[in-house]
């Protein structure tokens, strides 16, 4: 298995698509920097919290850096799976490889490990640059819990990308034709980071309706509808993840105010990081439980699928 | 030929579905051999193969390579045997010698041996001088050529290829076949599937016809061109002025000759070998002309088109 990690990821690393993917995290994390020297000065952000300021700052109109990254993770993690399998059944390989002593299960591993590290390898890239660039920016050292919330949010980012190659390499196991697996799950991509946000209150606004003299309950249900819909999309829980890792502060994060009813009474004072954890413990678990799927899923395909070439 | 057996089916059957593709399956390979496999398209040649190398499971039935069973333990039999697929494919971006190399690591091969393997395959199959193209801009034949080298590299006690000649040019099928010729000596049973009948017939010892996943007969090249042409090996022609039957008795009885018919001027004559000497001294001391001769050699083409007009 180690030779075929090997063999994947200097393939990933000498092909056009890493260069591209490269240069796209590199605008990222530029247009990230700039976000943050545009508007950094204008946010008030609590003491101790002003390093994340760099990541979560959005300028005039430039987004901020998550919300960059949370639009390119997917990207990568998508292009990195789409065509794993049905590219080297159509270019022959596959058959040829499973004709090695080989176990069957090492082809996918392989592949599944080789880019879980190039996803790393980007989205630790971008976030350092800014690291580095961002010091030198405003000056401010990071604390250490800063450090470590940006690592946690680091490895919550691996794992969203890791969701988005799992299921782009489920649809190159289950479809023979690159395009087909590469459209599918760019539409679901769109799905889940457009247009659920789009039914979503529809949807809600219909099945618990509000109107001028609406209850608070009413209210409340309507918008808990409202979530629970939207978290049927992993974007959703990412961003929901990211606000709480990043954003630690109450005041002005309306995620963590839907999140406990009681939030609106809270004093705006920032989380401790065990805190936060506990508040983006189920959004990591349902992430990784949706990877692990997606994964789990195409392997079985795999594993039991016909090597018939033709 | 030593008699060992080191293929062997027993009842294997497959479908595809609802389809039997391959049905009862009986096959008998000796080792050092180089044994062909023929039957028109969709007899089930390629699901037979998939079968012995563990990469598509039986419906039922058995086989044995090397003395393991595909099914149960593949890794073991993958170790053995090298595999040329039809439809055989290479990475693009690598070269050539990237990617035997790939499959001699996949394969658990020390580095230095892989390097020496693989200049010596390269050299083998022709493609010394392009070894550090990229494979994607090779012609069809040169990765038909790179597909052989990659099934040899590991050194297969059975090397399976899958219509190895497809798309090569005369002189790239000759210089193949030598190679696989002389496979047998090296301690290579070969595994051929082609429908070019005539090369089947050069390096072959022995064949199986399959149509519609039976196995329509199995047996050594001389076994079969006998009983193809019922009569002999050899069938030889001579044409001469008016035959008598007083001319054919003569010939009748000459030694090794099995059946004799006359064609207007020409006398068809089957024997066990070539009896041209003989018969032109019984036609000349006959006192008839004899105007010319010509052997023919059986070939694999009346074998198969005998077992096939039989089906």
């Amino acid at each position: 298995m180690i030779t075929i990690l090997q063999k994947e990821l200097a393939d990933y690393f000498t092909s056009i698509r890493i260069v591209i993917l490269f240069i796209l995290t590199l605008l990222a994390s530029t247009a990230g920097l700039f976000a943050a020297f545009q508007g950094i000065r204008g946010v008030d952000l609590p003491e101790g919290f002003v390093f994340l300021g760099l990541y979560t700052t959005q300028g005039n109109v430039i987004p901020s850096l998550v919300s960059l990254l949370a639009l390119i993770v997917p990207i990568i993690g998508i292009a990195l799976g789409f065509d794993a399998i049905n590219s080297e059944r159509s270019g022959g390989t596959l058959s040829r490889i499973l004709s090695q002593p080989v176990y069957r299960d090492s082809v996918i591993n392989g592949k599944f490990l080789a880019g879980i590290v190039t996803l790393s390898i980007m989205i630790a890239a971008t976030l350092l640059i800014v690291f580095g660039y961002g010091m030198r920016l405003i000056g401010v050292t990071p604390t250490s819990e800063e450090a470590l919330r940006l690592l946690i949010y680091f490895i919550f980012a691996v794992i969203y990308g890791a969701f988005w190659m799992g299921l782009a390499m489920l649809f190159s196991v289950l479809f023979q034709r690159i395009a087909t697996s590469l459209l599918i799950s760019i539409g679901i991509w769109l799905f889940f980071s457009i247009f659920i946000f789009l039914i979503a209150p529809a949807i809600a606004n219909n099945l618990a309706p509000i109107a001028e003299g609406s209850t608070p309950a009413e209210l409340v249900r309507n918008v808990e509808l409202q979530q629970m819909l939207m978290r049927v999309s992993p974007n959703q829980l990412f961003s929901e993840a990211t606000t709480a890792l990043l954003l630690p502060s109450l005041g002005g994060n309306p995620y963590i105010i839907a999140m406990s009813p009681a939030g609106a009474y809270m004093l705006p004072n920032p989380l401790s990081l065990g805190q936060s954890a506990i508040l983006i413990w189920p959004q990591l678990t349902t992430l990784i439980g949706l990877s692990a799927i997606c994964f789990a899923v195409s392997y079985v395909v795999f594993m039991r699928q016909e090597i018939r070439a033709t | 030929m030593s008699e060992e057996i080191i293929i062997e089916t027993h009842d294997l059957t497959k479908n595809y579905d609802g389809v039997t593709v391959v049905d009862h399956l009986n096959l008998r390979v000796a080792k050092n051999e180089t044994f062909g496999l023929l039957g028109p398209n969709g007899a089930g040649k390629t699901t037979t193969i998939l079968m012995l190398m563990g990469l598509t499971e039986p419906a039922s039935g058995s086989a044995q390579v090397c003395g393991f069973s595909p099914t149960r333990e593949p890794t073991k039999v993958k170790r053995l045997v090298g595999y040329m697929p039809e439809k055989v494919g290479f990475y693009e971006n690598l070269t050539p010698r990237e990617n035997l190399k790939f499959i001699a690591q996949l394969n658990n091969i020390s580095d230095a041996e892989s390097h020496s393997r693989t200049e010596q395959l390269l050299e083998a199959v022709g493609l010394s001088d392009v070894a550090d193209l990229k494979v994607g801009k090779f012609s069809r034949g040169m990765k038909q050529r790179l597909g052989i080298a990659d099934a040899l590299i590991k050194k297969p006690k059975v090397a399976i290829l899958d219509e190895p000649t497809a798309g090569l040019d005369p002189e790239g099928i000759n210089q193949i076949l030598d190679l696989i010729a002389g496979l047998p000596q090296m301690g290579t049973t070969v595994v051929m599937c082609s429908h070019r009948l005539y090369e089947v017939q050069r390096v072959c010892h022995s064949i199986g016809i399959l149509s519609k996943g039976k196995t329509v007969v199995q047996g050594s090249l001389d076994q079969l061109g006998k009983q193809a042409l019922a009569e002999g090996r050899y069938r030889i022609e001579a044409e001469t002025i008016q035959p008598t039957p007083q001319l054919i008795d003569i010939i009748k009885g000459i030694q090794g000759v099995a059946k004799v018919e006359t064609r207007d001027n020409l006398l068809l004559i089957s024997a066990d070998s070539d009896l041209r000497a003989e018969i032109s001294k019984a036609v000349v001391q006959s006192n008839f002309p004899l105007i010319q001769m010509r052997i023919q050699e059986f070939s694999l083409d009346d074998i198969y088109m005998k077992y096939f007009h039989e089906v």
